[in-house]
């Protein structure tokens, strides 16, 4: 048994150094809600990791720790093995609102990280690197063309390729994109889906995709975290609960069309993954979750699992 | 068929050379009833003093503007008016410049906020015009007094302003720039301040009129010169002639910088119209 947590110990201590993005023990707690409850994985760099959930589970709230917006209420969270800080460079953010500032023409946009990172001698000297940079950016999302215009004069969908430029031009460690393509219309989605799966298999990124779609986090994913409040465990009837992550699948890279979208197998996992975490009335044991991905981990208190 | 009415009732679309013509008439109304009310009265008594003819009014203004005045050598109308807005322009600049900073620090900052915000509150529900004594008494009835008054009047009101689009910029806004690299105050001056700016200037647009307000207030109470101070001046000798052609002066400096200041707002931050209104 010791020698067994002892592994155990050694494990969690190189995952911890060697991943991206690690949670153990997370707790968040707001005045009268317990929202984050005992939150445990771990993402390892290149992937493509989903992060779904159902509505109210507690996704956004993991986004902004994340972020460094909020603090943890105990718990650690690690961003390339160091105490997540404050919102810096290390982490790149796509939200689903507001993705551009109103007041700059696309170029602007897109340049904004090189020029607010640097002092304005470096930005004099360096202002031509920076603006052929910035089009080799706005070339890759295909919307070179439009450079000078303002977010007013773009649809939605372009208003979110010009947000992927801006946060790749800073090259961050971690691209973390909260619900990114869920006000658009169901085309201009899939495109979207399509093109990002494009760029983030060539610039090798690192992508925590949250989105409360199943569809698209299973199309999209080269792993799922499924997070929920919907399980059980032996802390008895009585107890306030918070999500867990009570699903952690790896998926195969596939062929970028969204044809596969319709495929049995495809509709089979999406399915099992809402019967698992989107089903009220299916409460699984923590001890009986779907944890299958090689990163992946789960540090129950002794209340949890009395067994 | 249904015809939409041109001027009556709810339907009504009277066009765009109608609307001219219509905001025409109550001006066309004034002007008539003044001049028919002194061609009357200046018949019965060439020398009545309250409904001057423009002929007489032109006559007074040629002489204010062109020739010196024989007790202090000065270009009696170019004076006031140089004098006048010198003060009202340092006392804007001041307030200006002023609830720019403070707005900005209230709504980037929360403990700038958690400082400053119940006072700047309090400071602008006091009623600046009854601060004058005051003013007079603490800076004396000189240029300072005025210009300080001007500035009590208007900073609250911008700082608030300027703290209200603050903190509705979305957080998300600042979170982004943060990962893009900016330090804190980059994200003040870089992020906050381009977004909050056109508002900003709206909202001194919209404060001349008060800063206009405290002006004339004090040139009137004490002062040696000005707009205002040469209105109250004409009104001890009953002098129309003048009055009348100074408010007009006024009325149209005040038009023109707000037209100004409004067509630059337009020009320069054309994403603002499609933001905002």
């Amino acid at each position: 048994m010791q020698r067994r947590k002892d592994k155990m110990t050694a494990d969690l201590e190189t995952l911890r150094k060697k991943s991206i993005l690690y949670f153990e023990n997370v707790y968040k707690e707001y005045d009268t809600k317990l929202v984050l409850d005992n939150v445990d994985f771990a993402v390892s760099a290149g992937e493509l990791c989903s992060l779904v959930g159902p509505s109210g589970c507690g996704k956004s709230t993991l986004f902004r720790l994340i972020v460094g917006e909020e603090r943890t209420t105990s718990g650690l969270i690690l961003v390339e093995g160091h105490p997540v800080g404050f919102p810096d460079t290390t982490r790149g953010i796509v939200y689903q609102r507001y993705p551009l500032y109103p007041f700059l023409s696309v170029l602007d946009n897109v340049l904004l990280g090189r020029r607010l990172s640097n002092n304005i001698v470096a930005r004099m000297r360096h202002k031509k690197e920076f603006e052929e940079e910035a089009m080799y950016y706005l070339e890759e999302v295909k919307l070179a063309q439009d450079k000078d215009k303002f977010s007013g004069e773009l649809s939605g969908g372009m208003q979110q390729r010009v947000a992927i430029a801006q946060a790749l031009i800073m090259k961050p460690k971690i691209l973390l994109m909260d619900e990114p393509f869920s006000g658009l219309d169901q085309g201009v989605r899939e495109h979207l889906q399509v093109f990002l799966l494009e760029i983030w298999e060539k610039f090798k990124l690192t992508i925590l995709f949250v989105t409360h779609n199943l569809t698209e986090a299973v199309y999209l994913g080269t792993r799922i975290l499924v997070l929920s409040q919907h399980y059980t465990d032996d802390r008895g009837p009585d107890v306030m609960r918070g999500a867990k992550i009570v699903g952690d699948y790896q998926l195969e890279r596939k062929a970028a069309s969204t044809a596969v979208k319709v495929t049995e197998e495809f509709n089979r996992l999406v399915q099992q993954i809402g019967h698992e975490g989107f089903d009220p009335l299916h409460l699984q044991h923590v001890k009986k979750f779907n944890l299958k991905h090689h990163d992946s981990f789960q540090t129950l208190t002794k209340e949890e699992d009395r067994g | 068929m249904v015809r939409t009415p041109r001027f009556w009732g709810i339907h009504a679309d009277p066009g765009l050379r109608l609307n001219w013509m219509l905001g025409a008439i109550p001006f066309a109304l004034m002007l008539l009833i003044y001049l028919t009310a002194s061609h009357i009265k200046l018949a019965e008594n060439p020398s009545y003093k309250l409904l001057p003819s423009p002929y007489k009014m032109a006559l007074t203004v040629k002489e204010l503007i062109l020739y010196p005045n024989t007790f202090t050598g000065e270009y009696v109308l170019w004076n006031d008016t140089v004098k006048s807005l010198h003060r009202i322009s340092l006392g804007i600049f001041w307030g200006a410049a002023v609830g720019l900073l403070l707005g900005l620090a209230m709504g980037v900052f929360r403990g700038c906020k958690g400082l400053l915000l119940p006072f700047v509150s309090f400071v602008g529900t006091v009623p600046a015009l009854a601060l004058l004594p005051i003013l007079f008494i603490a800076f004396g009835v000189d240029e300072l007094a005025k210009v300080v008054l001007i500035f009590l009047g208007i900073f609250p009101g911008i700082a608030s302003n300027v703290y209200l689009k603050t903190s509705k910029i979305p957080p998300e806004h600042i979170t982004k720039a943060l990962t893009l690299g900016a330090s804190e105050l980059g994200v003040t001056f870089r992020i906050v301040l381009p977004q909050v700016m056109p508002s900003f200037l709206d909202t001194v647009r919209l404060s001349l009129g008060s800063a206009g307000l405290f002006l004339i207030a004090a040139e009137g109470i004490a002062s040696d010169g000005g707009l205002a101070y040469r209105i109250f001046l004409a009104q001890r000798g009953n002098n129309m002639d003048v009055i009348i052609p100074y408010v007009m002066w006024i009325t149209l400096i005040f038009i023109a910088v707000d037209c100004i200041l409004r067509k630059f707002i337009n020009w320069k931050y054309h994403w603002y119209a499609a933001e905002e209104r």
